[in-house]
């Protein structure tokens, strides 16, 4: 008699633990399939296809997008752009930060003045401070070339010209990212025990050597980790590009062309959503090139980068 | 990590963390005495760091030519509605992929995950075109839509309900006859709410900086954030650079005012964000 009602009560419960995970899970899901996985599928899709208004499928063309993608210049100048931009971007990104973050490794009472200074651009949102830029970059009454004028350098169009651009976009960025990669590694620099410094100290191990030998090799895997987050990071670079150097309203022909600013023209202002979607994949794709390398370099598991637009 | 000080060692280092300090901060500086300034000082030559007349006109003019109360509303608006959005979806998630057992739960998991991997702009234009479908152009759902999940989110929650909720303490609830939706609610949700504060800052920061996609899809200066009106504003503000200097100002104010209060639970969100978890 008992047995069988005791069995039902935990079908039961069971049930009602089913029922809510379903229940919980099913509305998310559905929202990750209408905001994520079903749009990445259909840009690849989307990416073989010419389209017409309001049909992003009107003609199946086979790689023809990608053909074309290989012979057009803006797409090249896109790439290799946005390649420096990342390149410099990252190497700078990356060196600047780990040599803070020793400078700041022992806790002092300046420190927190420092590291709150160094860590206001990264909280700041991009538009303002590209805003800001844009202007300490202005040829005539420019900070920079009031600055640059003390030693009798001559005014700089930095943003007219093509390479001081790009040149002065990566500056910009660099000084924008230096907070968010130092806080990373100062974090990594404070967990190193420290008693190994002490040992290699009584040891009389230099100073030289005890970075070298010590806190380089353990802080390895993180400085992998943000190499590879800033360079993907970077491969996305767009709402600098887009307030520092496109014309009036964003108009075409702006002085650095990157890829998402070409996605984005093709795209939005010229309406080849095939053509876009093509390189949108060839985005992807060197994304994901990236985040392989860091699982076979680092053999870590690749963590949250962004989840959307910034 | 301590280390024998050299005192010219010491110095040199100061020095260059003073001079790193002074390039951090020197162009926020600039933006706020630009945003105080006559419009006949903003120009001046060599340029002056401290205005000789103080002015409040470059504030009074943005409001009058840009309708920035709104911007402001619709960046509070649109980082609120999906702050809070994730925290629900996040904790929701992370509870029942951290605790429960049922059929493909692991695949399920991973393909939210691998989600996280893509960025964003690699689909924004299947996105936009679903968003057409929806009627959402220039709307406010659709505005937010891309922000209502968060892959991370869900991630970080199920590692924190695996550290800080025992199996136990739900296993007491469900005899005390407390509903599968009362555990979650009233045991789970409180359990997580600080990594919970940790989720929505970094959330709120995120979707209140973003661009490209408000640039997107709205089309009408009503639905503008904060971010994409500084931007259009600025071509029309760019020969008289006081009032972009002070609806600069007024676009960082929030998340600096935020910043000061928070900073302690902000850098471990980074921090967090970035690696752990």
């Amino acid at each position: 008699m008992k047995q069988p009602g005791k069995l039902r009560q935990i079908d039961k419960t069971k049930r009602q633990r089913y029922l809510f995970a379903y229940g919980a899970l099913i509305p998310i899901i559905a929202m990750y399939a209408i905001l994520r996985i079903v749009p990445i599928a259909q840009n690849v899709l989307y990416s073989f296809f010419n389209s017409s208004i309001g049909n992003p499928m009107a003609e199946f063309v086979g790689f023809s997008n990608y053909k074309e993608l290989f012979s057009d210049n803006l797409f090249a100048i896109s790439i290799k752009n946005t390649t420096i931009f990342a390149v410099f971007v990252t190497f700078f990104g990356v060196v600047i930060a780990l040599l803070v973050a020793l400078m700041l490794a022992a806790p002092s009472k300046m420190s927190l003045l420092y590291e709150t200074a160094f860590f206001l651009p990264v909280i700041t949102p991009m538009v303002p401070v590209a805003v800001v830029w844009k202007w300490i970059y202005d040829p005539t009454y420019g900070l920079l070339n009031y600055i640059l004028s003390w030693f009798g350098i001559e005014p700089i169009g930095w943003l007219i010209y093509p390479q001081t651009a790009l040149l002065a976009i990566i500056i910009m960025s660099v000084w924008k990212i230096i907070g968010y990669n130092m806080i990373i590694f100062l974090v990594g620099i404070r967990d190193i025990p420290e008693t190994y410094i002490e040992a290699a100290m009584i040891d009389g191990a230099s100073r030289g050597q005890i970075f070298g030998k010590i806190i380089l090799p353990l802080l390895r895997p993180i400085i992998l980790l943000v190499t590879v987050i800033t360079t993907i990071n970077s491969y996305n670079v767009f709402t600098q590009v887009y307030i520092m150097t496109s014309g009036a309203q964003g108009a075409p022909g702006g002085a650095v062309r990157t890829l998402v600013f070409d996605i984005y023209e093709n795209a939005f202002r010229y309406f080849k959503t095939g053509y876009a979607a093509a390189e949108a994949v060839m985005l992807l794709l060197i994304i994901l090139v990236l985040t392989f390398l860091q699982f076979g370099l680092g053999g870590k598991e690749p963590k949250k980068r962004r989840h959307a637009a910034s | 990590m301590k280390m024998k000080k050299l005192s010219t060692l010491s110095i040199a280092k100061h020095l260059a963390l003073i001079g790193g300090t002074v390039i951090m901060v020197l162009p926020f500086i600039w933006m706020l005495s630009t945003s105080f300034k006559p419009a006949s000082e903003v120009l001046s030559w060599p340029p002056k760091f401290i205005p000789d007349t103080w002015t409040l006109e470059n504030y009074a003019t943005v409001f009058k030519t840009a309708p920035f109360v709104r911007f402001f509303l619709n960046s509070v608006a649109l980082s609120v509605f999906s702050t809070i959005c994730v925290l629900l979806t996040s904790t929701l998630a992370g509870y029942v992929f951290g605790k429960f057992s049922f059929p493909m739960k692991n695949l399920l998991f991973m393909m939210i995950l691998a989600t996280a991997m893509v960025p964003f702009e690699t689909y924004m234009i299947p996105l936009y075109l679903r968003m057409v479908q929806f009627g959402w152009v220039n709307k406010f759902m659709g505005l937010v839509a891309p922000y209502l999940v968060m892959s991370y989110g869900i991630f970080f929650m199920r590692q924190n309900v695996h550290t800080t909720i025992p199996d136990e303490l739900i296993d007491a609830a469900r005899i005390d006859g407390l509903s599968e939706f009362g555990i979650y609610w009233r045991i789970v949700l409180p359990l997580l709410s600080g990594s919970a504060n940790a989720l929505a800052i970094f959330s709120f920061m995120q979707t209140w900086a973003a661009f490209i996609w408000p640039l997107i899809i709205t089309s009408s200066r009503e639905l503008w954030t904060m971010e994409l009106g500084l931007g259009m504003f600025q071509y029309r503000f760019s020969v008289d650079l006081g009032p972009i200097n002070a609806g600069s100002v007024l676009s960082i104010l929030p998340v600096m005012i935020v910043f000061m209060i928070l900073r302690k639970h902000i850098v471990k969100g980074i921090t967090l964000t970035g690696m752990k978890a």
